[in-house]
């Protein structure tokens, strides 16, 4: 995946490397922003079975801050934020492989180099008994939830 | 024997009675004997589904899982109108968003399913949930307005399109908090496994519903613009939205 762009980054950042699932590495340029939840809204995405994204829908684009075309054939680890523990995906992806549902909160990482926390559901798309692909349901989380999830995480990593 | 024919009992008798002409339509365009059944309640009809007592059924978004992956029904059409949640106060109630909601909280709400469900989740940002509020369920969303407005509730929920539907005079002792928008969950026509194959021929004549004059005021007495034809794999998303946001 393409390392982050410093033109792109909205104020001061730091400097991060990301040790991805399949070996590789990305550089990432983190921000001290919050992007506000949408009042309302669902964010929506849609992987293959590889966890290539295939659909997503306007608020997932609103809230990445990348363009639909830059996102569609990306593994999720686009959004992947250093303060997320790898053991928090590790365990999203044993759940959604044996079938069964995940919900977790997980804090992204913006294009800009900003952050959004939301509460997120995934559920392998069966169809004739064959699993398909994965999708994703974000909601706003609450402000409590959230606060617990900093500490979880820091602990984690 | 006739098929079967029934409606999501989230409609109130008002527009019960655009349901019997869409019936009297369906015969004819279908050319068959249909019987159309309302059912009181959303369990009531669960039950009759169960029995494959139902044939073609204007069914709420909650029940499609059911329907489409144990009963074998397949998506013909859903309206333009997505289903969105509204949540309200009291207009008098100081509290001016979700976040200020505290536990305890009394919830006047129908028994429509969906409508519940987004109701609650849009309630989450509060720390809220079924264990720490009290539902308050109501025969009609009127009757959630007057709950509201007489003080015996705190929160409301509501289809959107019913609120909107309020007169002025009751939208006026009340206040929005939030409106969720989702836009991808509607109500959806379907077919029952007797009269699956004609899906194709159906979707064909409710989208071609607007077309002429007494269609589009079938149309208007359903409260619809047009019909949108729904292939299998927007069915199997919608369900797969609803099955991840059920707790
Ligand atoms: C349907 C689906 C949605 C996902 N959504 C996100 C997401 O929004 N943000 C994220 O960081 N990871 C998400 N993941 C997890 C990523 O696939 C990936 O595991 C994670 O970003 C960590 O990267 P890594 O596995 O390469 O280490 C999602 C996975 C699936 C199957």
């Amino acid at each position: 995946m393409q390392d982050m762009n410093p033109s792109d980054i909205q104020g001061e950042y730091r400097e991060t490397t990301l040790d991805l699932y399949n070996g590789t590495q990305r550089k990432v340029l983190v921000t001290d922003m919050e992007t506000p939840y949408p009042e309302g809204k669902l964010i929506v995405s849609r992987t293959d079975t590889e966890g290539r994204i295939t659909h997503c829908n306007r608020s997932f684009v609103d809230m990445s801050g990348y363009e639909e075309a830059e996102i569609i054939g990306q593994p999720h680890a686009l959004l992947r934020h250093p303060d997320m523990p790898a053991a928090a995906f590790e365990d999203l992806w044993n759940t959604v492989k044996a079938g069964r549902k995940w919900h977790g909160y997980v804090k992204n990482l913006r294009k800009d180099g900003g952050y959004y926390w939301v509460y997120a559901t995934v559920i392998p798309n069966v169809r004739n008994g064959q699993v398909v692909g994965y999708t994703s349901v974000r909601r706003k989380p609450s402000r409590q939830k959230v606060e617990e999830a900093i500490q979880t995480y820091a602990s984690m990593s | 024997m006739p098929y079967q024919f029934t409606v999501s009992p989230d409609f109130g008798p008002d527009q019960l009675a655009g349901w019997h002409i869409f019936n009297t339509w369906l015969q004819r365009q279908l050319g068959t004997d249909i019987h159309f059944e309302t059912h009181d309640a959303f369990d009531e009809q669960r039950q009759s589904i169960s029995e494959d007592q139902i044939d073609i059924i204007y069914a709420n978004p909650f029940d499609a899982s059911f329907l489409v992956r144990e009963k074998g029904f397949v998506a013909v059409a859903s309206p333009h109108n997505p289903d969105e949640t509204t949540i309200a106060v009291h207009a008098d109630n100081p509290v001016t968003e979700v976040e200020a909601l505290q536990p305890g909280c009394r919830i006047a709400q129908t028994d429509d399913p969906d409508i519940s469900m987004m109701g609650m989740i849009l309630l989450e940002p509060a720390n809220l949930d079924r264990d720490n509020t009290e539902a308050l369920i109501q025969d009609s969303y009127i009757q959630v307005a007057k709950a509201l407005i007489q003080e015996k509730a705190d929160v409301g929920f509501f289809l959107t399109e019913a609120y909107e539907r309020l007169s002025n005079l009751v939208k006026s002792q009340l206040k929005p908090l939030v409106n969720s928008d989702i836009q991808v969950v509607s109500h959806t026509l379907l077919l029952g496994p007797a009269l699956a194959e004609r899906k194709d021929e159906l979707a064909g004549k409710l989208q071609a519903m607007s077309d002429d004059v007494q269609g589009q005021q079938l149309l208007d007495s359903l409260g619809f613009r047009s019909w949108n034809p729904m292939d299998e794999e927007e069915m199997e998303f919608m369900i797969d939205l609803i099955e991840a946001l059920a707790a």
